[in-house]
Order: C-alpha cells, then sequence, then structure tokens
C-alpha cells in the first residue's frame, strides 16, 4: 500500500512536470554565414528563453518542397524562411498559413508594430518580413582591369573592362539589369519587361556579352568565382560578398547601381500542428533585438528600432542604406512571367 | 543490383530445373505427392528469397514512375477548382471570337470570389499562367477584388464587374484557356515538351519557344561522345590489365576502383579545381609556356564531357576487363599459328569476343549519362546543359511537375527506344556483365 502511494506520488509529480515541458518545432532556412546569425541571434536565444527545441534546417528556397508537404499532407516544417518572389505565390496558392500581423510586438522604442516595420515586410498576409537583402554586383580589385568598374552600365561594358562576368543561371535580376544598363528608367523596368519588345531587347542586351557570360547555380558560387579567377565581376546576394570582406579578407568591391532588392520573410507551412509555437517563434524572431543580429552578415532588419542596436559603421554596407541606387524586385512580376521567361532564358542560353 | 538479379536467376532456374527431373513417371502417388510438395517449398524459398528485392523495386522504382507517368496526362487541378464554370463553358464556341455570354462571367465570378475566400485562387492563376504568361497577376487581383463584394450580388451582375476590373478579361484568350485547361486528362504537356502547341482551331503547330527538342538532342549527342570516349579508353587498359600478371592487374584495379569509390561529388569538384581558370591544367601549361593566355575550360560543353567521362569509365572497364579475362589466349595464339596478322587477328578474332561486355558497358555508360544532373549542373555552365537540368527547373523553380513529368517520360520513352534499337542490332543476350 506504502508503495503504491510512493508510486502515486511520483506518477503525480511526473504529471505535474509535463505541461512544463519543451516542444520541439521544425524552422528553416538558407544555411551558410546566414542561418548562422539566425541561430545565433533569434533560435539560440529563443530556445534558452522559452526553454523549447528548435530543428534548424537548410533549404535552397523555392516551394518545391513546401509544396510536396502541403500536398501529401505530411507536414514536416513548420517554419520557413521564404523570399518575397516565392511568398507571393506560395500564399496565394494555399500552401502558407495566415499571419496574425496585429500580434506582432511593439518595438523597443514603443512604436507599434504596423508603424515600426517597413510597409513590404507586412505587405504580405502570410508572413513577417525578416531581412532586407539584395543582390547586386562585386569585382575584384586585384584581377580588374580598366579601372573601377562603378555602374551597371560598366558590367556589361566588356571593352572597358575585359574579362568575364559571372551570372545566376535565370532570368531573375539579369533581365532587370539588362534593361537598365539598355537605357530605361529603373521604374520602368518591369512594364516593359512584361511586352515582348522589352524581352527582345534584354536579351539583346544580354547578348552583347554573351561570349563572356559564365554561370553558376548556387550564390555560394558568387565569392569563389571571384576568388579563384573564374570571372573578374560576379552577381551576388550581398551577405556572401560582405563576409568574404569581412572574414577572409578578400579584395572585393560592392558596386551598388541598379542592385535588385528583396525580402527574407518569416512564414508557416499550411497544417503545421504547432502553429501556435511557430507563431510565438516568428513574434519573437522579428522584435527588435534578434533582428538587429542580421547585420552580421550585412543584410538589413525590417523595422526602424532595430537600427539603434546596428554598429554605426556597418550602415552604410546594409541594402537599407542604398534603397535609392536599386530596385525593389517585383514578386507579382516574376510570378506571371517567371516561368514563360524561364523557358525563353533557356532557350537563348542554347542558341 | 545486377549481382543480385543474376542470384535471383540462378535460383529460379534451380527450381526450373528440379520441376523438370522429378516430373519423371514411375513415382508411387505418394512420391509424387512428396515432391510436389517440395517443388512448392522449393519455389517458395526463391520466391522468399527474391521478395525483399521485388518489394523494393515496386517501392523506389515502380511506383515512382508510374506516378510520374501518369501525372503527365492526369491533370484535374483546374477542373476542381471551377468546375461550375468549366461546366457553363461546355456550351461555348472558344474557335470563335465571342466571349462566353453573362451568365458563365457571373458563374465564374462567384466561384473565383469562393476561390479567393479559400485562398485558392493562386492556384488557378498559375495553371492559366502557364499558357498565358501575365494571367496570374490578373486572375489575383481580381480574386482580391472580388473578395469583398456580396455573393448575391455577383450571382448576378459578378461578370459585368470582372470584365471592368481587368481588360485581360475582355480577350477571348483568357476563356479559351480556362476551357482548355479544365480537361482532366491532356495531351498538353507531351505537346510542350515536343516544342508543340495546340492552336485554337485545335491543330498541332509548333511553339514560339523552341527549347526541348534541342536539350534532348544535345543531351544524346553528349551521351554518345561520353560512350564512345570511355570506350576508347577502356579498350586498351581493359586489354592490359586482362592479360597483366595478376599482381600487377590487381594493383592497377585498384586505381581504376578507388576513382568509383570516391564521392561523385568529390570528383566533380576536383574537376573544377583542375579545369578553372586558374587552375591547376592552365597553370601547368602556361609556366611550360605552351599557352600565354588561359584556355577556357571550365563551365563549357567540353568540361562536362571530360568530367563524365572520367566520373563513368568504371561502369566500361569492368565489363570489359571481366569479359576479356574470361577470353580464352589460345584462340589468338591459334589464328596466329594458322597464318594470320598480329592486327587482324585480333580485329576479326578477338574484338568480335569483347563484343557482350563492350555493349554492356556502352548501354551502362550511354544510360547513365543521358539523364546526369550533377555533373553538368556543376561544371557545365550553359552549354553543357542537358535535359535533366530542365526537368529540375520545372521541379523546383517553376514548379509545372506536369510538364517535368512530361519530360522525364519522353527521357524515358527515348531510352526505351533506343534499346530496343540496341537490341535489334547488338542483341540484348549478347550482354555480360561479369
Amino acid at each position: 500500500m506504502k508503495a503504491l502511494k510512493r508510486f502515486g506520488a511520483a506518477l503525480a509529480l511526473c504529471t505535474a512536470a509535463v505541461p512544463v515541458m519543451a516542444d520541439q518545432f521544425t524552422a528553416v532556412s538558407f544555411g551558410g554565414a546566414y542561418g548562422a546569425a539566425q541561430q545565433k541571434h533569434m533560435l539560440d536565444p529563443y530556445m534558452e528563453k522559452t526553454g523549447h527545441k528548435i530543428l534548424f534546417e537548410n533549404y535552397s528556397g523555392g516551394i518545391a518542397e513546401i509544396k510536396a508537404q502541403v500536398e501529401s499532407g505530411n507536414i514536416l516544417w513548420d517554419v520557413v524562411d521564404i523570399e518575397v518572389i516565392d511568398l507571393e505565390r506560395a500564399c496565394s496558392e494555399g500552401l502558407l498559413e495566415v499571419f496574425p500581423h496585429d500580434t506582432l510586438p511593439p518595438g523597443d522604442d514603443g512604436v507599434p508594430a504596423s508603424e515600426d516595420f517597413s510597409p513590404q515586410a507586412l505587405s504580405n498576409e502570410c508572413g513577417v518580413g525578416n531581412i532586407v537583402w539584395t543582390v547586386l554586383y562585386a569585382y575584384n580589385s586585384e584581377t580588374v582591369k580598366g579601372g573601377q568598374p562603378g555602374t551597371i552600365n560598366d558590367f556589361f561594358n566588356t571593352s572597358k573592362f575585359p574579362g568575364k562576368r559571372a551570372l545566376r543561371k535565370r532570368p531573375q535580376v539579369n533581365m532587370e539589369w539588362a534593361l537598365i544598363a539598355d537605357g530605361v528608367p529603373k521604374d520602368e523596368v518591369y512594364e516593359l519587361l512584361a511586352t515582348n519588345e522589352g524581352q527582345q531587347r534584354a536579351f539583346a542586351k544580354l547578348d552583347s556579352i554573351k561570349d563572356d557570360l559564365v554561370w553558376f547555380d548556387s550564390w555560394s558560387q558568387a565569392p569563389q568565382l571571384l576568388n579563384d579567377g573564374g570571372a573578374v565581376m560576379v552577381q551576388s546576394a550581398n551577405g556572401r560578398i560582405f563576409d568574404a570582406i569581412q572574414s577572409d579578407k578578400k579584395p572585393f568591391e560592392m558596386v551598388w547601381d541598379a542592385h535588385i532588392y528583396d525580402l527574407d520573410v518569416w512564414a508557416i507551412v499550411k497544417g503545421s500542428k504547432k502553429k501556435a509555437l511557430a507563431e510565438d517563434f516568428i513574434r519573437f524572431a522579428t522584435s527588435s533585438k534578434p533582428e538587429s543580429g542580421m547585420q552580421e552578415v550585412a543584410y538589413g532588419p525590417t523595422r526602424n528600432s532595430s537600427y539603434k542596436y546596428v554598429d554605426k559603421a556597418v550602415i552604410p554596407k546594409l541594402p537599407s542604406a542604398h534603397l535609392d541606387e536599386g530596385l525593389q524586385a517585383s514578386g507579382e512580376f516574376w510570378a506571371d512571367y517567371g516561368e514563360s521567361l524561364g523557358e525563353k532564358f533557356n532557350e537563348w542560353l542554347l542558341k | 543490383m545486377p549481382q543480385a538479379e543474376l542470384n535471383a536467376d540462378q535460383t529460379m532456374n534451380n527450381g526450373a530445373d528440379s520441376t523438370r527431373h522429378s516430373s519423371h513417371s514411375g513415382l508411387t502417388p505418394d512420391e509424387k505427392i512428396q515432391s510436389q510438395r517440395m517443388q512448392r517449398r522449393r519455389k517458395f524459398i526463391a520466391f522468399a528469397f527474391v521478395a525483399p528485392l521485388i518489394i523494393f523495386v515496386l517501392i523506389a522504382f515502380v511506383a515512382p514512375i508510374g506516378t510520374m507517368l501518369y501525372r503527365s496526362v492526369y491533370h484535374p487541378t483546374v477542373a476542381q477548382l471551377i468546375p461550375d464554370t468549366l461546366e457553363a463553358l461546355s456550351g461555348w464556341d472558344e474557335t470563335g471570337s465571342e466571349l462566353p455570354d453573362q451568365t458563365i462571367l457571373n458563374i465564374f465570378s462567384v466561384e473565383l470570389q469562393h476561390l479567393a475566400k479559400e485562398r485558392r485562387s493562386g492556384k488557378l492563376a498559375e495553371e492559366i499562367n502557364r499558357a498565358l504568361p501575365g494571367s496570374s497577376s490578373v486572375i489575383k487581383s481580381s480574386a482580391r477584388k472580388l473578395k469583398k463584394l456580396e455573393p448575391e450580388l455577383l450571382a448576378s451582375e459578378g461578370g459585368a464587374k470582372l470584365l471592368s476590373l481587368k481588360p485581360q478579361w475582355q480577350k477571348v484568350e483568357i476563356w479559351r484557356e480556362m476551357k482548355k485547361s479544365g480537361a482532366i486528362f491532356t495531351d498538353g504537356f507531351y505537346l510542350t515538351a515536343l516544342d508543340l502547341m495546340r492552336s485554337p482551331e485545335g491543330n498541332i503547330v509548333p511553339r514560339d519557344t523552341q527549347i526541348y527538342i534541342k536539350l534532348y538532342l544535345k543531351s544524346l549527342k553528349i551521351a554518345l561522345l561520353i560512350t564512345l570516349l570511355t570506350a576508347i579508353i577502356s579498350f586498351p587498359l581493359s586489354y592490359y590489365l586482362a592479360t597483366a600478371p595478376a599482381k600487377t592487374a590487381n594493383t592497377l584495379m585498384v586505381f581504376v576502383l578507388l576513382p568509383f569509390w570516391t564521392s561523385l561529388l568529390v570528383r566533380t569538384t576536383s574537376w573544377i579545381a583542375l579545369l578553372q581558370t586558374n587552375g591547376v591544367v592552365n597553370s601547368f601549361l602556361e609556366s611550360i609556356h605552351l599557352i600565354t593566355e588561359p584556355i577556357e575550360m571550365l563551365y563549357t560543353q567540353f568540361s562536362t564531357v571530360i568530367a563524365m567521362t572520367h566520373i563513368l569509365l568504371p561502369f566500361m572497364i569492368l565489363p570489359l576487363y571481366s569479359v576479356m579475362k574470361g577470353i580464352d589466349p589460345s584462340y589468338l595464339r591459334a589464328a596466329m599459328s594458322l597464318g594470320a596478322k598480329p592486327i587482324p587477328a585480333f580485329i576479326r578474332i578477338y574484338m568480335p569476343m569483347t563484343i557482350p561486355g563492350l555493349s554492356a558497358g556502352a548501354l551502362l555508360v550511354f544510360i547513365i549519362s543521358i539523364g546526369y544532373y550533377i555533373t553538368p549542373a556543376l561544371v557545365g555552365g550553359t552549354e553543357g546543359q542537358m535535359v535533366s537540368n530542365i526537368i529540375a527547373f520545372h521541379m523546383q523553380s517553376s514548379n509545372n511537375w506536369e510538364l517535368a513529368a512530361a519530360l522525364g517520360s519522353l527521357l524515358l520513352g527515348l531510352i526505351l527506344a533506343l534499346y530496343w534499337i540496341y537490341d535489334r542490332l547488338v542483341g540484348v543476350s549478347n550482354i555480360k556483365l561479369g
């Protein structure tokens, strides 16, 4: 009898412990230096604060994997870091949960979230903007000949700046750059690209440097190409070049003219069993302090109140300091023309 | 896997042999029953041996390929999204230039609103956009705007509302596409995969973008080139291995197998290190003053071919070697003692006997290389693109899984067709793997 009582007491203790026991969910992002920064400033502090466990996985973007999970009903991911270009599509196809923006906490300075965030960060009902990042081109100051390139026209000027240029093998950004270098004002680029003439014009411009182009598939190849002499100028996500300059002391220079910036967004996969927890994590990850940690890899925070934590010396190197020189990637345009231009682009490559 | 199949074959053959033996007459009924029982037991054991393999093949091979084939023709998405509209549209003449009438438009506007509320309008948008680029934003933005209106209002004047939202709704093309993509079974993806399309009148005409046929031809060309190169390199090497003393042959065999055991990625990236602009090959050539400017080797068709040749070499060497090993050297000696010159003797006596190994190797290398993905993606640049890379594009970025399935099925068909031709010319029974 006594033993039974003791057993009962032990059982009671166990069940009492259950409610505070940690839960677990999966977050997915792009890995590399960026993933490490997220781990350090968003995931680790959250796990420490709440005791929950987050499994952190990598993917290479796109919505194929999310689509496969939602369609098969086998949801493995809870929180995903997704590019705005893909977000628009994933959200309207019902692959993501709607995020209640009104539950976002105010900034550390007390400014409500709706005013603290940049408008683009909350423009989609399915997610919350996480970083501002950008695609620009960089050159190796030791191998480039003909002076210091400074504009997007220089990228297309192979007579003044001879040497290979590396671009990511997809129409995105390349088409925009071709038109801007061909003299199209930035605010008319997408309008023109929607027409046949505009597309022809962009391909014609790319044609002019086709023999000097090198193509790569993943951003990690960009700094490598610049380093090993595969190209004298490369298109790259700004964080990769920043990291190579900062940590590896590479002689690289970034050119901000006509950079195409975009946001990365935290979103929740439709049907996630840990939805409430996932929302809680996103609220934490996009609060002022964790957001500011993304400066380590030169990606800008999406809320104003984060800037007071950002090193003053770094601010000019963030995309957010160069928005005037750049153009925001149009998620809507690429949802419309991504596939057809993708095919035309591949056809052009084969010519 | 071939080894496993071979074993399974042998077990089955043994079973068949014993059947023949035990069906001799002159047995008592008791013995007959016993022998039948034995046979059943043997069959069961034979089956138990191959069962894991069969299950594995079914799950890992037959099921996915079957789903892929099915997916390339079965496409119910649009039919599930807007069933009422499609039913109403069935009476509308899509070859004319008239818009569907107002009641159909009303039905569609109600359905579109419903989709918007369920957040599924994006699916419809993507489907229609595939045939008519630019429609995605038209459908999505209209859906967003319709969402706020009263359903009753839409039922009576939703069509007019729709036409006022975006000018594209007043064009007949979008309705045509809607009706066309409503078909549950479609050959559209196969037509696209062959650079063809259906004109509004229903005829099959070439598409504006001509890409997939070119890619297939290019993949074929690269695969043939690689097969040829591996054969040229492997033949003398295997001959040497087969005739060399066992000790030398075994040592050399390790060098053949060592790269085979190394990770594919490691082998591919080491070719990057070798071939890049300031890589090992270029700096060596420069240091011996053979060239003054580095040669562009990486990210070309050349680099794809050379890296894949290297990677696939063991697939050619191993069957060739094992076949050559089994050729009795006395044949060649006999030919020469009968007066044949060494070279004709080699070509007329020895070479035909190596055909089983050569054809096995060629078939293996060819089939593996035509669908190769990772190496062309890493070292191929633009020139070295193969059909697998475009399939990956449709799986990962354009999300057109149906087209990817059609392209994959065509590739499978192409390989089977070539296999058939090959069987006609060489004979599959001539293949020997070891």
